[in-house]
C-alpha cells in the first residue's frame, strides 16, 4: 500500500503540471519579457547582410514593468549609432491587447513626434526583428499548442507550436522551443503564410542577472533572404528603481545621462 | 557669430565652474563633412546663376556633461560658391541645468512648438525657409534662437517659459537666388528695422484621457517681414519691419482608429494692427489644422494634412489695400500628404510631401531619395517643384524648381 502511495506521489506532481500551450508561453512570456520590476541594457545590434556587409545599430534599452507579467509596460531607447540618429530617443508604453503609443525625439529639429504603430510587422530600426519580437506578441492573437516535449543542446523543452489568429501577423505558424528549467525560448522557427521556413531565432548566450535567467546574445536570421541580426546586450540589469517620470516628453528631449551611458 | 561666441564661451565657463570638484566630465565629438548642390531646373536665377545652392560644410559638435550639467555646442565652417563665400556660423551652444522637476537650458538653441508636418500653427520660432526651398538637410529648417528655457514639472502640467532678450528673424528666400514676388518693385531704397526687443512664450502640456493637449502662449513678432512704403505713387523708401504679434494656441495629438490624430489650433492677434485697417501689417489670424498619420503596409507612412488661415478684420484689411495690390482671400485651405517608405532595412528611403493651396492654386512637391551607404555616409537626391500663381507663396517661386543633392559623412 505504502508503495501505491509513494508511486502516486511520484505521478501527482506531473498530472498537476502538464502545462497547456497557452500556459507554457505565458510563463515564456513572463520569463522573457517580463523580469524584474525594470531593466536596463546597452544594445547592439548587428544587421549583416547575405553578402556580409554590416551595419550597426547601438541604444541603451530602458523597461519598466507597470504591474505584473503580461501587463503594461514602459520602454525607452536612446540611440549611439548610428550617427544620423545619434540622440534620437524612443518611448513605448505597451499595453496588453491594444495597440501600442509610441512617440519619437527628432534631436535635428528638436521635436517630439507621437507616431502610428498600428502595424505588426514592421521591422525594429531596420533588423530582422520586428517590434514584436523586441517587446512580445499579445498571447491572444495566437492559438498555442505544445506538440511535443525534446531536448535542445542538452536541455528540455517544450515545443509549442502558435498559429495566429487573423492574417495580420508577420508569419503564417512558429514552433518555439522553451527551456524547461527558465522558461526562455531557446529556438524558434518561423514559416511564412505558405508554409515555407522564413526566419529563425536563436537563442545564443544565457546567463543569470540577478537571479533572472537573461537571453544576452540572440540572432534572428531571414533564411528567404539570407540577411541576419545579431544582438548583444551589454551591462544588463535589473530592478534599479527607474522612475515613472522618466517615460515623458520632458526626457525624450532630453535623455538623463544617469540612465543612457 | 560674434555674440553667439559669446554666450558659447559663457556656457563653457559656467560648465567648468560646474565641473570644478570632484565630479568628472564626459565629453564627446561629433559631426560631418557635408556637400550640398542644388542645381535649376525651370531656368536661371535673377542672379545668372544657376544654383540655388552649391557649397561644401563640416560640422563640429561638442558634447560635454558633468553631474547636473551639460554644454552642446554645434559650429558650421561652411564655404559657399555662389558669391556669399563664408558661412560659418554657429548653430546651437546651450548649457542645461536639469533638477529633479526643473531645468534651464541657456544658449543658442532650436525650438519647435506644435504638431505640424511643414506647416505651422503654433511653431513660433524661427525658420529658414531658403534652406528647405534650395534643398538643404531638413536640420537646416530651424534656426537657433539666443534664449533661456525654463522647464518646470509638477504633478498636473508641465511648464517650459522660453525669454529671448533679441529677436531673430525667418530667413527667407533670397531675392537673387529666388524668383520673389515684390509688390513694390522700382528704385526706392530698402531699410530693415529688426526689432529692438525681446520676445516670450510659454507651452503648457500634459496627459488627458490619453491625448498630449499642450497650450501655447507667445509675445513677439512676426517673423517674416511687412513692406512699408514712404508713399504709395513712387515711394522713395521702403521699411522692412517685423509687426508685434501675439499668439495663444493649443494642440491635442493621440490615438485614432489606426492612427495618429493632431489637432492645432491658434489666434494670432495683430498687436500692431488690432482694426486691421494697416494693409502692411497682417491681419489678425486664425490658424487650423487637423493631421491623421498611419502605418497602411510594412516600413510605410501617410501623413495627411488639412490646414486653414482665416482672417478677421478682413473688411478693414480690403478698405485699405490700395489698388493694384494683390488681395489675399478671406480664408485659405492647404492640403497636404507625406509618404514615407523606407526599403533595404531602413537604409533607403523614399519620401514625398506634396502641399496644394485650394484658394490660390499654391502648390509644392518635394519627393526626396535617401540613401545610407554605410553607417557614416549617407547621400539624398530630391527636388523641389514650385507652382501657383505669381502672388502665392508657392507660386511666386514657379520659376525656381531644383534638383538637389546631399552627401555627408559622419564622424
Amino acid at each position: 500500500m505504502k508503495r501505491w502511495l509513494a508511486a502516486l506521489a511520484v505521478l501527482l506532481p506531473f498530472t498537476a503540471c502538464a502545462l497547456t500551450g497557452e500556459e507554457v508561453m505565458k510563463k515564456s512570456q513572463a520569463a522573457f519579457l517580463y523580469p524584474g520590476k525594470d531593466f536596463k541594457a546597452r544594445v547592439v545590434m548587428k544587421l549583416i547582410a547575405k553578402d556580409g556587409q554590416e551595419r550597426v545599430r547601438e541604444m541603451t534599452l530602458l523597461r519598466k514593468n507597470m504591474g505584473a507579467a503580461g501587463g503594461e509596460q514602459k520602454y525607452f531607447l536612446y540611440f549611439f549609432q548610428p550617427a544620423d540618429v545619434k540622440d534620437m530617443s524612443f518611448m513605448i508604453y505597451k499595453y496588453p491587447a491594444r495597440d501600442d503609443d509610441r512617440w519619437l525625439f527628432i534631436p535635428a529639429i528638436n521635436m517630439v513626434k507621437r507616431i502610428a504603430a498600428q502595424d505588426k510587422r514592421s521591422s525594429f530600426v531596420g533588423s530582422d526583428f520586428t517590434y514584436e519580437d523586441v517587446s512580445g506578441r499579445d498571447l491572444e492573437d495566437d492559438d498555442h499548442a505544445i506538440e511535443r516535449e525534446e531536448k535542445l543542446a542538452g536541455a528540455d523543452c517544450f515545443v509549442a507550436k502558435s498559429t495566429p489568429k487573423a492574417a495580420d501577423a508577420d508569419f503564417g505558424h512558429k514552433f518555439t522551443w522553451i527551456g524547461k528549467d527558465h522558461f526562455l525560448p531557446l529556438k524558434e522557427e518561423q514559416y511564412d503564410r505558405k508554409g515555407a521556413p522564413y526566419k529563425l531565432f536563436t537563442a545564443d548566450e544565457i546567463r543569470e542577472i540577478k537571479g533572472f535567467p537573461t537571453v544576452v546574445r540572440r540572432v534572428m536570421k531571414n533564411l528567404q533572404t539570407g540577411h541576419r541580426t545579431e544582438v548583444s546586450y551589454l551591462r544588463a540589469d535589473y530592478d534599479l528603481g527607474i522612475e515613472d517620470g522618466l517615460f515623458s516628453e520632458r526626457f525624450l528631449r532630453q535623455a538623463p545621462r544617469k540612465w543612457v551611458d | 557669430m560674434s555674440r553667439a561666441s559669446g554666450l558659447c564661451g559663457m556656457a563653457l565657463g559656467v560648465l567648468l565652474s560646474g565641473v570644478a570638484g570632484p565630479v568628472a566630465a564626459d565629453i564627446a565629438l561629433a559631426g560631418f563633412l557635408q556637400q550640398n548642390t542644388a542645381f535649376n531646373t525651370a531656368g536661371a536665377n535673377p542672379d545668372g546663376r544657376n544654383y540655388k545652392w552649391l557649397e561644401e560644410r563640416a560640422q563640429v559638435k561638442l558634447d560635454g556633461s558633468a553631474g547636473a550639467w551639460r554644454l552642446m555646442a554645434k559650429g558650421d565652417f561652411a564655404h559657399d560658391h555662389l558669391g556669399r563665400g563664408d558661412r560659418s556660423e554657429l548653430r546651437e551652444a546651450y548649457v542645461d541645468y536639469t533638477a529633479s522637476s526643473w531645468d534651464v537650458r541657456a544658449g543658442r538653441q532650436v525650438l519647435t512648438w506644435g504638431l505640424g508636418d511643414l506647416v505651422f500653427v503654433n511653431d513660433v520660432w524661427p525658420k529658414d525657409y531658403e534652406a528647405l526651398f534650395a534643398g538643404r538637410p531638413l536640420e537646416y529648417l530651424k534656426r537657433g534662437i539666443d534664449a533661456v528655457k525654463l522647464g518646470v514639472y509638477p504633478a498636473f502640467a508641465s511648464f517650459e517659459l522660453v525669454l529671448a532678450s533679441a529677436y531673430r528673424a525667418s530667413r527667407v528666400p533670397d531675392a537673387g537666388r529666388f524668383h520673389l514676388f515684390d509688390p513694390m518693385p522700382g528704385p526706392a531704397t530698402r531699410r530693415t528695422a529688426e526689432p529692438d526687443q525681446g520676445e516670450a512664450g510659454l507651452r503648457i502640456y500634459r496627459e488627458l484621457a490619453g491625448y498630449d493637449v499642450a497650450l501655447y502662449l507667445y509675445r513677439g513678432f512676426q517673423r517674416t517681414p511687412s513692406m512699408r512704403p514712404d508713399g504709395m505713387s513712387a515711394p522713395a523708401r521702403i521699411t522692412l519691419f517685423y509687426p508685434k504679434l501675439a499668439v495663444y494656441g493649443a494642440s491635442a495629438s493621440g490615438r485614432a482608429g489606426e492612427g495618429v490624430v493632431s489637432l492645432e489650433a491658434a489666434y494670432y492677434d495683430a498687436r500692431q494692427d488690432r482694426s486691421g485697417s494697416d494693409f502692411t501689417v497682417p491681419n489678425a489670424q486664425t490658424r487650423l489644422l487637423a493631421g491623421y498619420q498611419w502605418q497602411p503596409w510594412e516600413d510605410g507612412s501617410l501623413g495627411l494634412q488639412y490646414y486653414a488661415e482665416y482672417m478677421h478684420d478682413y473688411r478693414a484689411y480690403r478698405a485699405s489695400l490700395p489698388a493694384g495690390l494683390p488681395a489675399d482671400k478671406r480664408r485659405t485651405d492647404t492640403f497636404t500628404a507625406r509618404l514615407t517608405q523606407f526599403f533595404l532595412h531602413q537604409t533607403l528611403r523614399l519620401s514625398f510631401y506634396a502641399a496644394y493651396n485650394h484658394g490660390n492654386g499654391d502648390r509644392y512637391l518635394n519627393p526626396e531619395l535617401r540613401y545610407a551607404v554605410s553607417d557614416r555616409v549617407w547621400v539624398a537626391v530630391g527636388a523641389n517643384v514650385f507652382g501657383g500663381r505669381r502672388t502665392g507663396q508657392f507660386g511666386q517661386l514657379a520659376r525656381d524648381d531644383n534638383l538637389y543633392w546631399q552627401t555627408r559623412y559622419e564622424f
